[in-house]
Parts: C-alpha cells; sequence; structure tokens
C-alpha cells in the first residue's frame, strides 16, 4: 500500500524536514530535527518511537502548540497543501479542534476537572460554528453515542470525575470528532488504559476513519498497536525519522538497524527461556548528540562512515531509511 | 448533607467550649480588674463591696460555671466599666468593623486577582516583576507604619481624605454604613486599603502560582488544541480552577481581618470591635474580652463552615452526594 494516489488531490498531511528546536539555558535541545511524513486521506501512520525521540514535540508541532521555549526553526507542515507553519495563531486557532484534532495521551488529566462534559463539548462546537446551544448539545450527545457511551444525555451533565479512565478517553475522542476532522494526531491515546479498553478503543477508531475519511497520526511506542492499526510506520530517534515504509514491509524486513533493534526488543518474538534481546546503550542527550549518526555508538552495523550523518533515502519503492548500511539482505529473503 | 452539618455543628460546640475554658483562664491570669478599676481612697469595706458585687470574690471554678451557666442563655457578662452587657456592646460596633472587613477583602480580591492573573499569564515581563516586587512589600510592611504613611501623605500632606472617624453615614436596618455616602466611603478608603495590603498581596501571589501550575496542566493545552479563544481558556478553564485556592484563602483570611483589624482601627480612629477590645484590654475590662474572644472564636467556626460549603460549590469533586 505505499501510497498509489490515483488521484492528485495532495496528502491530507505532508511534513517535510520539519525541525522543531527548544531554546533553553542549558543549551538548544533538538527535539525535532528533520523529520519527514506523509498521511494520506483516511490512513493512520504509526510514528513510533523510545520516550524523548520527539514523538509528542512532532504532534504539538503539527497542532501550533509547541509552548515556548520551543519554536519551529525549520521544515514544513503542508496540511492539504497550506503550510501550517506559516499561519498566524488566528489562522491556527480556525483549525485546530476544527479540521485538526488532538487526543492526549493521558485521559485522567485532558478533561477540565471542574467543568462539566456538555460545557466543554459546546464550548468546542460553538468555537468554530455559530450554532445555538441546543444545537451544540445535539451534536455532542451525537458524538457521544458514536464513541460507544451508553445513555448519553445523562453522561452530559456529569463531570470527568463521575468517568473511568476509558470513558474519559472516549470523551476527548468524541470532543475530537466533533467536527469530523481532516486529520487526528493522537499521542498515545491507549498507553494509559488496561488491554481490553485499548482494543475496544482502537476498533472504534479504525471504523470511524474508515467510515469518515479522516487521516490519522497515531504516536506510540507500542508496536503492536502500529501493527494492528496503521497503514504506514515511521519511525524516530532522537529526534529524526530514521525509516518509514508500509508497516506490514516494515515490521517483516525492517531496514534500519534501530528499527531491527526494536522490533527484536518485543518480548513475544524471543524465545521462551532466552534472555529478552535489547538494543544496548541509552537515547543520546538531546543537548549534545553525537557528530554523525545518532544511533552509531549503538549500532551493530557501525562503521566509519556512519560519522557523516545519512540523508532519508529510499532504498526500494516505497521503503525510506536514514541509514548508510541498511539491512537490505533481509528484504530479499523476507 | 444536614448529617455532614450536624456533625460539623456539634465539633463547632466542643471548640466554643474549649475556648472559653481557655480565654477565661487566660483573661484571669493577665492581671487584677480591681486596681484599676476601684479608686485608690476607697476604704476597705467598699472594696469588698465592689469586688462582691463584680463576682471577682469567688474561686475560678465557680466564676466559670456562672459564666457558662449565663453563656448558655446569651449572656456572656456585663462591662465593668460602661456597665451594659458586653454583647451588646460589641455588636453596637460590629457593623463598622464588618463594613471595614468587606471592603478590605473585597479591595484585595478586585485588586489582586487581575494583578495575580497579568503576573502569572506574562511571567516575565516588566510588570509581572513589578508587581511581584511589590507583592513582597505589601506582605512585609508592617500595617501600623503604612496606616501611619497614609495619613501622612494622603490627610497631611495632600489633604485628599479624611484621616479619622467613619464620616456621613446612612443608617439601614437599624445599623449606620459609611459606604451609602460619598463622605462616608472617603473616610472607609484609606483605612481600607492600609487593611487590605497585605491581602492583596496574598491574592497575587496565590492568583500567580495558580495560574502558572494550571497553565501546564494538560486539560489547558486540550482546551486550546480544541480551538478555543484565549480569552475563553483563561477565564473558564484557568479561572475556575484558581478561584478554588483563592476562594478558601481569602475566606479563611476574613477572620483574621476583623480580629486584625485592632491596628488599623487604632490608627484611623475607626469606631469599631477592635478599638473597642484595645480600650477594654487597657481597662481589663474583663467580661468585654472574654465576649469578644467568644465572638471572635465563632466567626472563625462560621466561616469555615461557609468556606467549605463554597468550597464544594467550586469543586465538583468534593461536592456533597445530594441524591
Amino acid at each position: 500500500m505505499a501510497e498509489p494516489s490515483p488521484h492528485s488531490a495532495p496528502p491530507t498531511l505532508e511534513v517535510r524536514n520539519l525541525q522543531t528546536h527548544f531554546f533553553t539555558r542549558a543549551g538548544v535541545v533538538r527535539a525535532v530535527d528533520d523529520v519527514s511524513f506523509t498521511i494520506g486521506r483516511g490512513k493512520v501512520l504509526g510514528l513510533v518511537g523510545e520516550s524523548g525521540s520527539g514523538k509528542t514535540v512532532t504532534g504539538f508541532s503539527i497542532m501550533g502548540l509547541v509552548d515556548p521555549p520551543g519554536r519551529i526553526v525549520g521544515g514544513s507542515i503542508l496540511f492539504q497543501g497550506r503550510d501550517l507553519a506559516k499561519l498566524s495563531e488566528e489562522e491556527m486557532r480556525h483549525l485546530r479542534g476544527n479540521r485538526i484534532a488532538m487526543i492526549f495521551q493521558d485521559p485522567m488529566m485532558t478533561l477540565n476537572p471542574v467543568l462539566r462534559i456538555d460545557t466543554q463539548m459546546i464550548e468546542t462546537v460553538q468555537a468554530h460554528e455559530k450554532v445555538s446551544e441546543e444545537e451544540a448539545r445535539g451534536r455532542a450527545r451525537d458524538a457521544l453515542g458514536m464513541v460507544g457511551i451508553p445513555s448519553p444525555d445523562e453522561r452530559l451533565k456529569s463531570y470527568p470525575h463521575q468517568f473511568s479512565g476509558g470513558m474519559r478517553q472516549r470523551v476527548a475522542i468524541a470532543i475530537a470528532l466533533l467536527h469530523r476532522p481532516d486529520l487526528i494526531v493522537a499521542d498515545e491515546p491507549t498507553t494509559a488504559l488496561d488491554v481490553t479498553i485499548q482494543g475496544q478503543i482502537l476498533a472504534e477508531v479504525q471504523k470511524l476513519c474508515a467510515t469518515t475519511g479522516t487521516a490519522m497520526l497515531w504516536i506510540t511506542h507500542d508496536l503492536s498497536v502500529v501493527a494492528g492499526l496503521a497503514d504506514d510506520i515511521a519511525v524516530m530517534y532522537a529526534g529524526r525519522v530514521v525509516e518509514f515504509g508500509d508497516v506490514g514491509e516494515v515490521l517483516d524486513a525492517p531496514l534500519h538497524p534501530y528499527t531491527h533493534g526494536l522490533i527484536g526488543s518485543v518480548p513475544s518474538r524471543n524465545k521462551r527461556g532466552e534472555p529478552l534481546r535489547q538494543i544496548p546503550g541509552m537515547t543520546p542527550s538531546l543537548l549534545k548528540l553525537p557528530e554523525g549518526c545518532s544511533f552509531r555508538a549503538r549500532c551493530p552495523r557501525a562503521q566509519e562512515d556512519c560519522l557523516v550523518m545519512p540523508a532519508l533515502h529510499d532504498w526500494l519503492p516505497g521503503r525510506l531509511a536514514r541509514c548508510h548500511h541498511p539491512h537490505l539482505d533481509e528484504v530479499a529473503t523476507a | 448533607m444536614s448529617v455532614y452539618l450536624l456533625r460539623r455543628l456539634i465539633q463547632a460546640l466542643g471548640v466554643v467550649l474549649a475556648m472559653s475554658v481557655i480565654v477565661f483562664i487566660g483573661v484571669f491570669a493577665i492581671g487584677d480588674p480591681v486596681e484599676i478599676l476601684i479608686s485608690p481612697d476607697a476604704d476597705q469595706m467598699e472594696r469588698e463591696r465592689a469586688i462582691a458585687a463584680l463576682g471577682l470574690d469567688l474561686p475560678l471554678w465557680q466564676q466559670y460555671a456562672i459564666f457558662l451557666g449565663k453563656a448558655v442563655q446569651g449572656d456572656l457578662g456585663r462591662s465593668f466599666v460602661f456597665n451594659e452587657p458586653a454583647l451588646q456592646l460589641i455588636l453596637q460596633r460590629m457593623p463598622a468593623t464588618l463594613e471595614l472587613a468587606f471592603a478590605a477583602t473585597f479591595g484585595a480580591i478586585l485588586i489582586g486577582l487581575p494583578l495575580g492573573l497579568y503576573a502569572g499569564l506574562k511571567p516575565n515581563s516588566v510588570g509581572s516583576k513589578a508587581i511581584m516586587a511589590g507583592s513582597i512589600l505589601g506582605f512585609s510592611l508592617p500595617t501600623f507604619w503604612v496606616g501611619l504613611m497614609l495619613i501622612m501623605v494622603f490627610a497631611v500632606q495632600l489633604g485628599w481624605l479624611p484621616s479619622t472617624g467613619r464620616g456621613e453615614t446612612v443608617e439601614i436596618l437599624g445599623t449606620r454604613w459609611s459606604f451609602l455616602t460619598a463622605d462616608g466611603l472617603s473616610h472607609l478608603l484609606m483605612p481600607a486599603l492600609n487593611l487590605a495590603l497585605f491581602k492583596i498581596s496574598l491574592v497575587i501571589r496565590l492568583t500567580r502560582a495558580g495560574v502558572r501550575e494550571t497553565m501546564l496542566m494538560d486539560y489547558v493545552k486540550f482546551a486550546r488544541a480544541k480551538g478555543l479563544s484565549p480569552f475563553r481558556v483563561t477565564f473558564v478553564h484557568v479561572f475556575k480552577n484558581i478561584l478554588i485556592p483563592v476562594v478558601t484563602v481569602t475566606g479563611l483570611e476574613f477572620g483574621s481581618t476583623i480580629a486584625f483589624s485592632v491596628v488599623t482601627e487604632s490608627i484611623f480612629a475607626w469606631p469599631g470591635m477592635g478599638k473597642l477590645i484595645i480600650d477594654s484590654i487597657n481597662v481589663l475590662d474583663r467580661p468585654v474580652i472574654v465576649a469578644y474572644l467568644m465572638i471572635v472564636v465563632m466567626m472563625f467556626i462560621t466561616i469555615n463552615l461557609v468556606v467549605d460549603l463554597m468550597y464544594s460549590v467550586l469543586d465538583p469533586r468534593v461536592r456533597l452526594e445530594s441524591k
């Protein structure tokens, strides 16, 4: 499924060489440093990587919600052909929650504890459309019903603390869906939930994307979620995308040694009784990244030419990797 | 709800009882009012008659028992000096003090909240730094000194505002109020500001800390991610959350405002309870001191209860289950 693009319409989201840096007293933190990927209409892109690899900052950059001392310093974020990085705050605000919505990681923290659910939903509707409160309430009720919340009329009058974590995340998803956005940025939305709820929510989201044509950026560190949900995958390491491609192909035969190690670290892939495999070392500090490839120090394939930062190169059709020595051999045998 | 209220009332009763013992013993320990009240050239017979008339010849526990017996019937004793019921004496002065305390508290919120909000939203601006530096002054300058300075500048040097008294008053519901006349208002302004200064600083700091903390919350970022206007994010999502600590603290502070209006009332000759208690302490008018302290205790208990009830209105998480 490597983006056949039968029609010439631009993809929903195209991020090109995005750079978001944080200017702290200790120095410049290059949280996002050269991130590129595309998401087609109705597609789901899984953005994976370790904690601190820049996944969340990438999400916030798209939303225009990077707070000082952080700033987008380079690259472009093309949303339906418009560069979000160049929009004013006011223009961006009209897109947020309207055409681009976001779901946060911790459902216990995303809803305001002192405002009722109806207040928080109606204000979202009225922020972008001039509709009566009655109509907005109806829309809110329908959205709650859509994400599988029983007796939505009654639940609208509840406060967030009267919901469980899973239910709160459903409410957050319902809020994200209020304006049928073209893109949803989901930042580890199921990480804080238990497995059965996670499964339900994933199925729900998949169904919604398929029916509404909403594209989705699904940020996670859980490869099994990506395998089940995403069409494409982008792997991030130390602020950079190191591999991009079709999710099935990448997971079967990763090109980049880091992706390779990441997949190897999934416990179910290891044989029972053997010590679990892991990637040696730690992610480098974003304050002082090593020269050249930032994975060099932990990489079993590193050679002298890795002292020069490799570019994101398409080694195979639709398969990009940022590496001088990709695992091309395994692709042939796979 | 009613069970909760009943439990609170029983607790309050215990506090009042304990406080009455402490106050009674404490006042007894301060000194003997006989030396001040009875003229030095009175003879032995007259002396003893006066002491018996005031009930001061009885042992302490008996005096306490009599006080308690009368207190239950709403009689907190008669003033030695004015020969009037102590309670009535205090209640006459109470509206003046309440007026001053309310003016100070509202002033503190009216001035403190916007300044704190600004300092919290723009923590690095010059204005915020000036506000925060000013609030340190508000905390640390002694009330009496600020009061004297206010009189020096606005009453003596500039002559804009009167320095003492309540000014012209209007009588409503049997009590006199200053804030309804222009003259009364001009009399109220300086003492209220003087009393409010500490509280303004407190509200500024509380608000700023609350804003800074709340702005980092996920739900504020989520509110922005929904595309809400900055105005709505600040004044609905942030504001409602910071009101909780601000209401709690200003509410609790209201009690101390009344209790500590003593200094301000003395400086501006404001005829309130604080002035009365100072005068009573000077002449060891025991019943008035005891009655005043009991009223202050009751007031604190009531304020605590009201704050708790308001808290449950503001914060749905502590709302008492009414269904």
